[in-house]
């Protein structure tokens, strides 16, 4: 029997190229796709919602301003981390994130639970020019969110979230355009936005109730971060990953 | 044997292609540096934003890291590998000169593409895969044509074998194909709307991405690059590659592991703990197959170190080996858990990526431009004396950039985690941004460093190619520089 020896793998293209793909392969499809396939990957929590069409929009101005470049959405389980940030963040808190947002640096604070901890108003005033409010801050000034939102297309975004696996019903889809304006206007009737999207916050987040503009948006997003799961409510077992 | 085979009648090589993808190299590597210079700037001195949407930190953040990896390093390894894959396979590139070109406007066109887009704000918001999917698609066709070429061209060699440099090349070719299209597959919104939403999210979405993060180091900054090292190294040295059988094992083990090593950027997320346990122990075994190159390359000057004296080009592939020894070890470190605990989210990352992006890949880049550049144009070097120029001060900008983030990463990492004498956290978040100023501007000035090194080697390049007398061709033997089997 002839002895196998490199030569043969150099002198073939192909042979050399299957190989390569192959040897290349093996990795990811170990560390990938049992993520998809075990369950226990995403804990068992409750309260986790689609995003309402306006935080979705909102989402969407996050990722538009490259906001995950300096901030991380992801709390580790750190004592320090807890203590400045609160629970660790669940891989059930990100499930309908398309893309997720965890972030690899913290130039900024984590945002994974922002949510509640500070006012709309603050936020407002804190985007439009950060060091008013942080005299140390690096964050560039976002004064020009304050303009229209542009969401005729929004319920092209919800189908298109339906068609990568974010659960939203034909009903939500049909209502889009008016759950979009319904959670920016405090005195518009919310009862069936309220069924659709439950505790998701009505307000005028920008302090004009008059236009939906991108800040209201972003403010709505960032206000919803980190409390969907009521933590009270949660036990050690449906928390275990494998 | 009676017959001796006449001399195979020889079609010149495709140059013209190669010779304008060493101009975008230049032109890229510039812009780059300067986007980069910039957004340190900014986080220095926060007014540079200057108030405008297109000029946000978060809009040209993805402008810098895109800009020196794929269009500097792209521009880099396809003209590199053009040129490596005609020359030691003795074959005229597959498709001839329109392929060149197509390769060349093409990818141009990707990159301005995707450029522009970040600048109005459009993104997948996905770090190094940032261009929305119809940029996306296009690379994707220009990267097909690109693996079709150089296949094509190995396909009909002269050579019996294919040169080591070529296995590299090929690896970084095919694995930048998969990890490509499978971390950007996404369904676009429709409806007017250049948007598209990612077919994965959540967990799945950050192991998707770091196994292609990651690799997009591991293949396209490591693999391609040291295509790279075992053609122009040997060249400069005058030297054969020091051990085949090294390069086989490394080869092999090199690309088995690294694709393994994405988790190591989700340590401690809601990522399970067994694909963190994974991602760190494939990061460490790493540093085993990463110094078998390194030695390779270095070891290959062995009987030819005095020509770092008279050679400045070579002073660059040799250090830039020596910064590729420096980053596979520190990575390793980062990659354990515990260290990972203290360096994550910290400028300690920026400062490694830096240490690999600078000093290896810019380095070795700069080495294979000040030899190929004479040999494409036929011209003798401009100034020496400005190679020397170039690497001291862009040695010297890289130790003020390393060593800057450091101090930072670590000290950030330590703050964050600091309890005072009663038990509460010791410094607001705000407290260790202003911490980090003076870092800042020192690495800023490490960036300023490194980009005038880059504005001398333009210049002595434009002198170089626009000299009027052509030199005789340099002494470049058809024989490869292989080692003995």
């Amino acid at each position: 029997m002839k002895r196998f020896t490199h030569a043969l793998i150099e002198k073939n293209l192909i042979l050399l190229g299957v190989l390569t793909l192959l040897t290349v392969a093996i990795g990811g499809l170990v560390q990938i796709v049992p993520l998809f396939l075990v369950e226990t990957t995403i804990e068992r929590v409750q309260g986790i919602r689609p995003y309402t069409p306006l935080e979705l929009m909102g989402r969407n101005i996050y990722v538009r301003e490259g906001c995950y470049l300096c901030h991380s959405q992801m709390v580790r389980p750190f004592r320090d981390e807890s203590e400045r940030y609160g629970h660790h963040s669940l891989a059930a808190e990100s499930m309908y994130d398309h893309p997720f947002q965890w972030g690899s640096k913290r130039t900024g604070p984590d945002l994974a639970r922002v949510g509640g901890r500070y006012s709309d108003d603050w936020h407002a005033a804190h985007l439009r020019s950060p060091r008013e409010l942080v005299p140390a801050s690096v964050m560039p000034p976002y004064a020009f969110l304050d303009r229209p939102l542009d969401a005729e297309a929004i319920r092209a975004h919800l189908r298109a979230q339906r068609g990568v696996g974010v659960p939203y019903s034909d009903e939500m889809v049909a209502e889009a355009a008016n759950d979009l304006a319904t959670q920016a206007t405090p005195e518009a009737d919310a009862s069936g936005f309220s069924r659709r999207y439950p505790n998701a916050r009505q307000a005028a987040f920008d302090a004009d109730p008059k236009v939906v503009t991108e800040m209201d948006a972003l403010i709505a997003y960032l206000q919803m971060l980190g409390t969907l799961v009521r933590f009270s409510d949660v036990t050690p077992d449906q928390l275990r990953q494998p | 044997m009676a017959a001796i085979a006449a001399p195979i009648p020889t079609e010149p090589d495709v140059e013209a292609p190669v010779r304008a993808f060493a101009i975008a190299t230049v032109f890229w590597g510039i812009a780059g540096f300067l986007a980069g210079v910039v957004i340190a700037a900014q986080l220095a001195f926060p007014l540079l934003n200057l108030d405008l949407e297109w000029t946000t930190f978060g809009r040209l953040r993805p402008l810098h890291t895109s800009a020196v990896i794929f269009a500097f390093g792209g521009n880099a390894l396809i003209g590199t590998s053009l040129f490596i894959v005609q020359r030691t396979c003795r074959a005229r590139l597959f498709g001839g000169e329109e392929m060149g070109w197509f390769l060349f406007w093409g990818y141009q066109f990707f990159i301005v593409a995707a450029a522009v887009g970040y600048l109005f704000g459009v993104t997948q918001g996905k770090e190094y895969a940032e261009p929305e999917w119809y940029v996306d698609l296009w690379l994707t066709l220009v990267w097909v044509t690109y693996l079709v070429a150089f296949g094509g061209t190995i396909l009909k060699r002269r050579e019996p074998h294919i040169y080591v440099a070529n296995w590299f090349l090929l690896a970084f070719i095919i694995t930048v194909a998969m990890l490509h299209i499978v971390n950007n597959l996404a369904l676009p919104v429709g409806d007017g709307v250049g948007k598209s939403y990612g077919m994965a999210s959540g967990v799945q979405d950050a192991m998707i991405q770091w196994w292609y993060g990651h690799n997009a180091v591991g293949f396209f900054l490591t693999a391609g690059f040291l295509g790279m090292m075992y053609y122009f190294i040997p060249k400069q040295a005058g030297r054969p590659v020091y051990s085949y059988r090294l390069s086989i094992v490394h080869f092999w083990s090199l690309i088995f592991l690294y694709i393994w090593a994405g988790p190591h950027h989700l340590h401690y997320t809601a990522l399970p703990d067994w694909a963190q346990t994974l991602g760190m122990v494939f990061s460490i075994m790493l540093w085993m197959p990463s110094w078998g190159g390194m030695i390779n390359g270095l070891m290959t000057l062995s009987g030819a170190w005095d020509k770092l004296r008279t050679d400045p080009g070579l002073r660059f592939s040799v250090t830039a080996v020596g910064f590729y020894a420096m980053a596979t070890f520190e990575g390793p470190v980062m990659s354990i858990r515990a260290v990972n605990s203290l360096s994550h989210y910290t400028d300690w990352t920026i400062g490694h990526v830096h240490s690999g992006a600078l000093g290896w890949n810019g380095f070795i880049i700069f080495g294979a431009l000040y030899w190929l550049i004479p040999v494409l144009w036929n011209k003798k070097l401009y100034s020496e004396r400005l190679v020397s120029w170039h690497f001291w001060v862009a040695t010297i900008g890289i130790v003020l950039y390393i060593t800057a983030m450091w101090v930072s990463g670590i000290m950030q990492g330590l703050m964050w985690r600091a309890y005072d004498e009663h038990g509460f956290l010791q410094y607001a978040f705000v407290e260790t941004v202003a911490a980090m100023h003076p870092y800042y501007v020192i690495r800023m000035l490490g960036g300023v460093l490194y980009l005038s090194g880059a504005l001398i080697m333009a210049w002595n390049i434009y002198r170089t190619v626009t000299a009027g007398k052509e030199e005789a061709p340099a002494a470049l033997p058809a024989a490869l520089p292989m080692a003995a089997e």
